[in-house]
């Protein structure tokens, strides 16, 4: 932000900044409503359906007719519900999943060592990390606020489930941290270059590691599952039990707004996996510095290209894994966050950290 | 090659340049200055004990914006992952769960106050004494990570050399307070049912089932 505000003067360039993020907004904005229609086409291809096919051709305009619907509902509140925050719950989930973008840097710059990001922060991971801690809020104060028995069950297991599997997470960005030794996104990105045996997941410039780094990546895939309350770690809004979980009483445009967050959140998570583990913006073979100096705007183009292939990738696999795998009990999920991965993690951060002192991977 | 420093320092560099960067800045922190105060008395002013804790949390969350101001990054993030993402949501938790008249909550409040006055006077005056004396804390010339660019490398650099003895004794501490509370809660009572998950996972279905041929009417 203070780059673009140093070479363009003060006015045009708060101007620039505020167009960067209205542009992310809409993208986003625009992604997420085709990528909701995948979701539940891959969902119907499983169970030889055909899913949504009557707005527009295949059905590609469903998901504006439901956001047309949701705005048009009249928007109830259940009586000796905590109206404020009620209300405040969903446009909270919302904000904080947009506000996470604002960190991810989506393709390489056009001069070296930068890349195209709203903000490329210092603290890259961590500020994520932390952004994704609070989004348990807007379900325990949806649930509360609701003044009904399902949701608030609903909000305390999705509590329960957030805040542990947030550990091993935590544990899981250390193990990437102390391999970088930075935690600018933008430097993790630039750590795995030359090539996909490069990327975190495989990790052949520190050829042991891919015995760590592989499983790290698995567990960072399973921990997204459980932190954005997905299949199979859907229990917060389990319909078998809990009807729909924190957003029982919730309709119309809140209801929207959490259903937004939600799938902001998955998206982004696929957009964490792809930044830490698959190389981010970079293809699976390098075309060398020469070709990025002489094609930079191309180069930039072709990162956001497989920046995008790669968190498509990721969203499909996960609308696999919800099409496919059934659901967890609680204590088989509580068992799999404390016992199994937590214990893993933990190990692996002292295998990486060890590796790292003794082979001297860092400068 | 890589951007420079200055560049990447986003706005928290920009407390210590002129012009309208600076201004920006100082907006800034007065609009979250204002918020900081005006949640901290409404954690103790608000009726419902869920709307005091709401309130901490916002408390928290801006206090960590302030830091981000002055050039602390790395202090803000942990506060809002270790006190808005953890601590406060266990805080949430018992309050919600608790069953408490609100109006019984509230009638200590006036027997409370002096005491609350009291303490709330003595931290602000060692906050006080404490900025006036450091040199360069108040002046506007504060720099968050000295001797390093980032200010993660400023505090790992003091934290894992000069204070590392004290850095471990809190962990120690940390972890006895840990095992104190297993022991204090851990009971193991015997007639609890318990999974075996190695004997679930073992199971084959030639353990489980049997195929009969009954004859009709004869059962098994």
């Amino acid at each position: 932000m203070s780059n673009l505000i140093e070479s363009f003067g003060e006015i045009a360039g708060f101007w620039l900044v505020l167009g960067q993020i209205a542009l992310f907004t809409l993208v986003l904005l625009l992604s997420i409503a085709f990528l909701l229609l995948l979701d539940r086409k891959v969902w119907a291809g499983v169970m030889m359906r055909k899913g949504p096919n009557v707005v527009g051709p295949f059905g590609l305009f469903q998901s504006f007719a439901d956001f047309g619907k949701f705005l048009l509902k009249e928007i109830v509140i259940p009586a000796g519900a905590n109206k404020t925050v009620f209300l405040i719950a969903p446009v909270l989930t919302c904000t904080l999943a947009f506000v996470a973008w604002a960190a991810i840097p989506v393709a390489p710059g056009t001069v070296a060592g930068t890349s195209w990001v709203v903000s490329d922060l210092n603290v890259g991971i961590l500020y994520l990390f932390a952004i994704s801690s609070l989004g348990v809020y807007g379900i325990i104060m949806g649930g509360w606020a609701s003044n009904s028995k399902y949701p608030f069950l609903g909000a305390l297991r999705s509590a329960a489930q957030m805040v542990s599997y947030e550990v091993s997470i935590g544990f899981v960005l250390v193990t990437v941290i102390l391999l970088v030794g930075s935690m600018n996104l933008t430097d993790i990105v630039n750590n795995q270059t030359g090539g996909f045996w490069n990327w975190h997941a495989f990790s052949f410039q520190n050829f042991p590691l891919i015995v760590v780094m592989f499983p790290m990546f698995v567990i960072f895939f399973i921990s997204a599952l459980a932190e954005t309350n997905r299949p199979p770690f859907d229990l917060p809004e389990a319909e078998s039990e809990l009807v729909a979980g924190y957003q029982v009483e919730y309709g119309s445009t809140p209801y929207l707004l959490f259903m937004l967050g939600e799938y902001l959140n998955i998206v982004l998570m696929c957009a964490m996996m792809t930044i830490l583990f698959l190389g981010g913006w970079h293809g699976p073979i390098a075309l060398g510095d020469d070709f990025a100096r002489d094609y930079a705007l191309l180069t930039s183009l072709s990162g956001l290209f497989w920046f995008m292939l790669k968190i498509l990738f990721l969203f499909f696999m996960i609308s696999m894994v919800k099409a496919i795998v059934p659901r967890y009990r609680y204590d088989q999920l509580m068992r799999l966050g404390w016992k199994i991965f937590l214990p893993t993690t933990l190990a692996a951060v002292v295998i990486v950290a060890g590796y790292v002192a003794y082979s001297g991977v860092q400068s | 090659m890589k951007i420079t420093e200055p560049e990447r320092q986003g706005i928290a560099r920009c407390f210590t340049k002129t012009g309208a960067l600076r201004a920006l800045a100082v907006y800034a922190f007065w609009i979250l200055a204002t918020i900081v105060v005006l949640s901290a008395v409404m954690v103790i002013a608000a009726r419902n004990p869920v709307h005091s804790v709401l309130f901490l949390i916002l408390t928290f969350f801006t206090s960590a914006g302030l830091l981000v101001l002055i050039g602390a990054e790395f202090i803000a993030m942990l506060l809002v992952v270790v006190y808005v993402g953890a601590v406060a949501v266990l805080f949430l938790f018992v309050v919600m769960m608790l069953d408490v008249d609100f109006v019984e909550l509230k009638q200590g409040f006036l027997s409370y106050l002096p005491f609350g006055l009291l303490v709330g006077a003595v931290f602000l005056a060692e906050i006080v004494l404490a900025s006036v004396s450091s040199v360069g804390a108040v002046t506007g010339n504060f720099d968050a990570s000295p001797g390093a660019d980032t200010n993660t490398e400023a505090i790992g650099q003091v934290m894992y050399t000069e204070y590392l003895l004290l850095f471990q004794m809190a962990g120690i501490v940390l972890l006895v307070s840990m095992i104190g509370a297993i022991v204090l809660t851990l009971r193991h009572r015997p007639n609890v049912k318990r999974q075996s998950i190695a004997k679930q996972t073992a199971r084959r279905r030639a353990d489980a089932f049997e195929l009969k041929d009954p004859s009709s009417g004869q059962g098994i």
